[in-house]
């Protein structure tokens, strides 16, 4: 789109723009963000444009877990109250918040920034795999759990992470797979439901 | 005029990430040829598509025919065949014949009898110990398939008889050379006796035969750099997941 062919002041039609450059904001969400920026009082546009800055200024990967952070180590890395010798492997840095959101997991994680697809021609190198390899070299974790997502690439990553690690004795866990919460048995798929029936669990 | 709507039976052989939750997948359907789809939502934990168009499923579909792309409406899969997706060796053999396919065949180009072959390959690779056997007769058929039989009978320059010797086999010529042809071509390699006459046998006859033929390692390794190399010929390019492949079979893991 052409600046000049949005009927607004420039700086306005220039946010929109951006706005619009953003997944899942087609032009009439931007239209409407831009607006309403341009009514909030000016704190409210300098506190969003700096939180924007800021992601892009301060950010890097913890050189420990590779997840994106702002203090190296990172904030779980740093963490003494948790465990130390559970690493939860994970694709995305995005894919440690729902774990952390579950309470649940008090360990470490990994970030390998990727899948292994063959067919895509995404090898092992370009994941961070050595980092992982290395930190399991202290010898103090027990057990190393696969969180990759559970389709086809994921599945390949974490077969070939398992028999990676398995000369070094330490024990590999996935994650289950079964049913999502409030989902609908018509709707499961067969890879699912089979797992599901595998995994079940005496009430 | 067509139907805007269409239903098909189809292998998911390529999967992209496509704006936010939605995905960009290439089919290989048994009525239409490769066709291009997306799966809306199809990344979000619940979603009726999800399981139903991952890689390496087979399962029918409902498509919405749109302007650039088909809309995956419905999905119900078939066969998942599940224990690939507990090998790795099996589910990287699974990737290549998908990356086969992917790459020998046009857009929209209907072909039953290809995707009633892959899809046996599939069920075949589900309950094989290794792929090496279904990877070999699948490239030596698609050759066929795609218009790329190899000339195995005569030989291909000066249509002699082939004499019951190591004679040379080259793919720019299209099958196999006698031994005064092939010796002064310098992209022809050598075929042996037991090479030869497996390929001949192979190309005739289905799998359920073809997997019947004893095949030590020498002879596969033979087979193996024989149709790759063909392979290779005739797609000017090595496929990306030979190189993943070579690395499991020779345990060159560490990265």
């Amino acid at each position: 789109m052409n600046p000049d062919f949005l009927p607004a002041a420039k700086p306005i039609s220039r946010l929109i723009q951006e706005f619009n450059k953003l997944p899942g904001i087609g032009p009439k969400s931007a239209q409407r963000l831009a607006y309403h920026l341009l009514q909030s009082p000016p704190e409210k546009a300098r506190d969003l444009a700096e939180a924007i800055i800021g992601i892009k200024e301060n950010l890097k990967l913890c050189s420990t877990c590779l997840n994106i952070t702002d203090t190296d180590p990172c904030f779980i890395c740093a963490d003494d109250s948790r465990d130390t010798t559970r690493i939860c492997v994970v694709e995305e840095p995005i894919d440690i918040m729902p774990l952390e959101r579950t309470r649940k997991y008090r360990g470490l994680y990994h970030v390998l920034h990727g899948v292994i697809s063959p067919g895509d021609g995404i090898k092992p190198e370009d994941l961070h795999i050595r980092e992982l390899l290395d930190r399991l070299s202290s010898g103090n974790v027990v057990e190393v759990i696969m969180a990759t997502n559970p389709n086809a690439e994921g599945e390949a990553t974490s077969l070939y992470i398992q028999r990676l690690l398995a000369p070094l004795g330490v024990k590999v866990t996935r994650l289950a797979r079964g049913l999502p919460f409030g989902g609908d048995l018509e709707y499961a798929d067969d890879v699912t439901l089979s797992r599901a029936l595998d995994g079940r669990q005496e009430m | 005029m067509a139907s805007r709507v269409y239903q098909t039976d189809a292998i998911i052989i390529k999967k992209h990430k496509f704006a936010e939750a939605d995905r960009l997948l290439t089919l290989f359907t048994a009525d239409h040829g490769k066709v291009r789809a997306i799966a809306k939502g199809a990344m979000r934990p619940g979603s009726k598509l999800g399981g139903n168009v991952e890689l390496l499923t087979h399962s029918r579909l409902m498509l919405a025919r749109g302007r650039n792309l088909d809309i995956i409406t419905q999905a119900q899969a078939i066969e998942t065949f599940l224990t690939l997706r507990d090998n790795l060796e099996l589910m990287s053999c699974g990737f290549y014949l998908s990356e086969l396919v992917d790459t020998f065949t046009e857009d929209g180009v209907e072909d039953n009898e290809l995707f009633n072959l892959f899809l046996s390959m599939l069920r075949e690779l589900a309950a094989a110990e290794d792929g090496e056997r279904i990877a070999r007769y699948f490239e030596l058929r698609l050759l066929d398939r795609e218009g790329y039989r190899p000339q195995l009978q005569r030989c291909a320059n000066c249509n002699c008889e082939l004499p019951a010797e190591v004679n040379y086999y080259s793919p720019a010529q299209g099958g196999v050379l006698c031994r005064s042809c092939g010796y002064p071509d310098m992209a022809a390699r050598t075929i042996s006796v037991n090479a030869l006459k497996v390929l001949r046998f192979w190309l005739n006859s289905d799998f359920a035969n073809a997997s019947r033929v004893k095949i030590n390692s020498e002879l596969s390794r033979e087979l193996k750099a024989l149709l790759r190399d063909n392979v290779k010929y005739i797609l000017e390019k090595q496929l990306k997941s030979i190189e993943w492949m070579d690395r499991l079979g020779n345990g060159d893991l560490v990265p």
